[in-house]
């Protein structure tokens, strides 16, 4: 059985089915809130959802059922001294040490839980980085979206952030460096961009076989770092176009990736009006169209950059992504053939598989 | 005291009920002693630094009123989420 929890902007959606069958909805919470993310805890089975009310502001939630009662998080709050109050919860993330979860949000900001999940602490070195002054926010605000463990090793974290770029740890945040080098901003003038913080990661993977390499999607340009994200180099070569925002790996394949190509920066939907995943097997030299059974005439689709998400591995890797227009698809073989999860949810912000 | 008045899902968090009894001498004040008063309110009407978050609307008295507005024992005051979304 596969379980999908679905952040939609009217509620969080459960979806449960096995990969050859037909997936149903078990649950539904927060509805009518925007939920922006939800995770279940793959050690303690506790399920968090991010939901950000536009009147009352950014709450984090756990519950051991989805479909029972919620418990709102403590402590995910900014200094009171700060210029704003906190925007929003991107992401929720396991972490490596016992109960250690990490949550990411706007302002560009790092939570720490040490209890699974019911109370947090604002990680006050990123907080007073003192190049924050310099971050810009991109679209969607200045959103601490990709967090990325390092496999049993919890002092080496990766963090990614639009639009200020990659933020690397080996002290357990204590410290906190950037990863920059070799992403090139092209939607800054050529002089602006040699030393630029404003860095619009889009989404930030690490390959957990071999956790020296990570994948990126950019705003403009998929990259590959083999040296745990200090240096990075451009593979979007192939790809229809080198604009999306979510970005999968095959946990068995350090050389594996899965991206959902947009047309542009100013056209953010499928190229073609055909709905197409692109998958390399060699680290990014090569890439192959991945759309048998998914939309190929009249379907413009916009895919978010937390909105698709991978269980399993190998050659039973399954691959489910959703999109702004209600659709979620899944492929239960890797991405050779796909098929329709479910077809008129609301926009759906995010998805995460759990098998 | 002023006569503060809230909607769900604020009075599911003030205890379960709409009306609340509250001292203070402006808005911000009552909600400050609200949330005193409620603690599952905390963070819902005032954001963590202590200002009404930008999508919520009070009322005094039927006047919309700021966080300044003064108040007094016979004042009735509504917090409303203001008309907007999609």
């Amino acid at each position: 059985m596969t379980e999908l929890l679905v952040g939609t902007k009217k509620g969080l959606f459960v979806l449960e089915g096995r990969p050859d069958g037909e997936f149903a909805i078990t649950a539904r919470a927060f509805p009518g809130e925007p939920v922006d993310y939800a995770m279940r805890d793959p050690r303690s089975g506790r399920v968090i959802a991010s939901m950000t009310s536009p009147f009352y502001g950014p709450k984090l939630w756990h519950a051991e059922d989805p479909a029972g009662e919620w418990t709102q998080a403590e402590g995910l709050v900014l200094p009171a001294d700060a210029d704003g109050a906190l925007e929003r919860i991107w992401v929720i993330v396991a972490g490596e040490a016992d109960g250690s979860l990490y949550a990411g949000g706007d302002p560009g900001v790092l939570f720490e839980s040490g209890d699974g999940g019911a109370t947090w602490e604002l990680n006050s070195a990123l907080w007073e980085h003192p190049t924050r002054p310099s971050w810009e926010p991109g679209g969607g605000g200045l959103c601490l979206h990709s967090i990325v463990p390092w496999p049993e090793d919890p002092d080496r974290l990766a963090l990614g952030i639009s639009a200020a770029g990659v933020w690397l740890t080996d002290d357990r945040g204590r410290t906190w460096r950037q990863g920059n080098d070799g992403l090139v901003a092209r939607y800054l003038p050529e002089e602006a961009r040699e030393g630029s913080t404003s860095l619009c990661v889009h989404r930030l993977r690490r390959a957990p076989t071999r956790p020296e390499r990570m994948f990126m999607q950019f705003h403009g340009g998929v990259y590959r770092s083999d040296d745990a994200g200090e240096t990075w180099t451009d593979i979007g070569d192939g790809l229809p176009s080198d604009f999306a925002f979510p970005l999968v790996l095959d946990p068995a394949d350090p050389d594996s990736a899965y991206v959902i190509p947009l047309r542009a920066d100013m056209d953010r939907v499928t190229p073609d009006g055909a709905v197409r995943v692109y998958e390399t097997r060699d680290a990014g030299a090569s890439w192959r169209a991945r759309g048998d059974g998914l939309p190929q005439r009249e379907a413009y689709l916009t895919v978010l950059r937390h909105a698709f998400d991978q269980a399993g591995e190998g050659a039973a890797l399954e691959l489910y992504f959703g999109a702004t227009s209600g659709e979620i698809f899944g492929s239960t073989n890797a991405g050779e053939r796909w098929f329709t999860v479910a077809g008129r949810l609301p926009p759906v912000y995010s998805v995460t598989a759990v098998r | 005291m002023a006569l503060v008045r809230v909607r769900n899902p604020l009075r599911s968090l003030a205890g379960g009920r709409s009306e609340h009894r509250v001292e203070g001498a402006t808005v911000v004040e009552l909600l400050g002693e609200l949330e005193r008063l409620h603690p599952p309110v905390a963070g819902w009407v005032l954001d963590e630094r202590g200002r009404i978050r930008r999508h919520i609307n009070v009322f005094v008295n039927g006047e919309r009123g700021g966080e300044a507005t003064a108040v007094d024992a016979e004042d009735r005051i509504d917090v409303l989420p203001a008309i907007s979304g999609g």
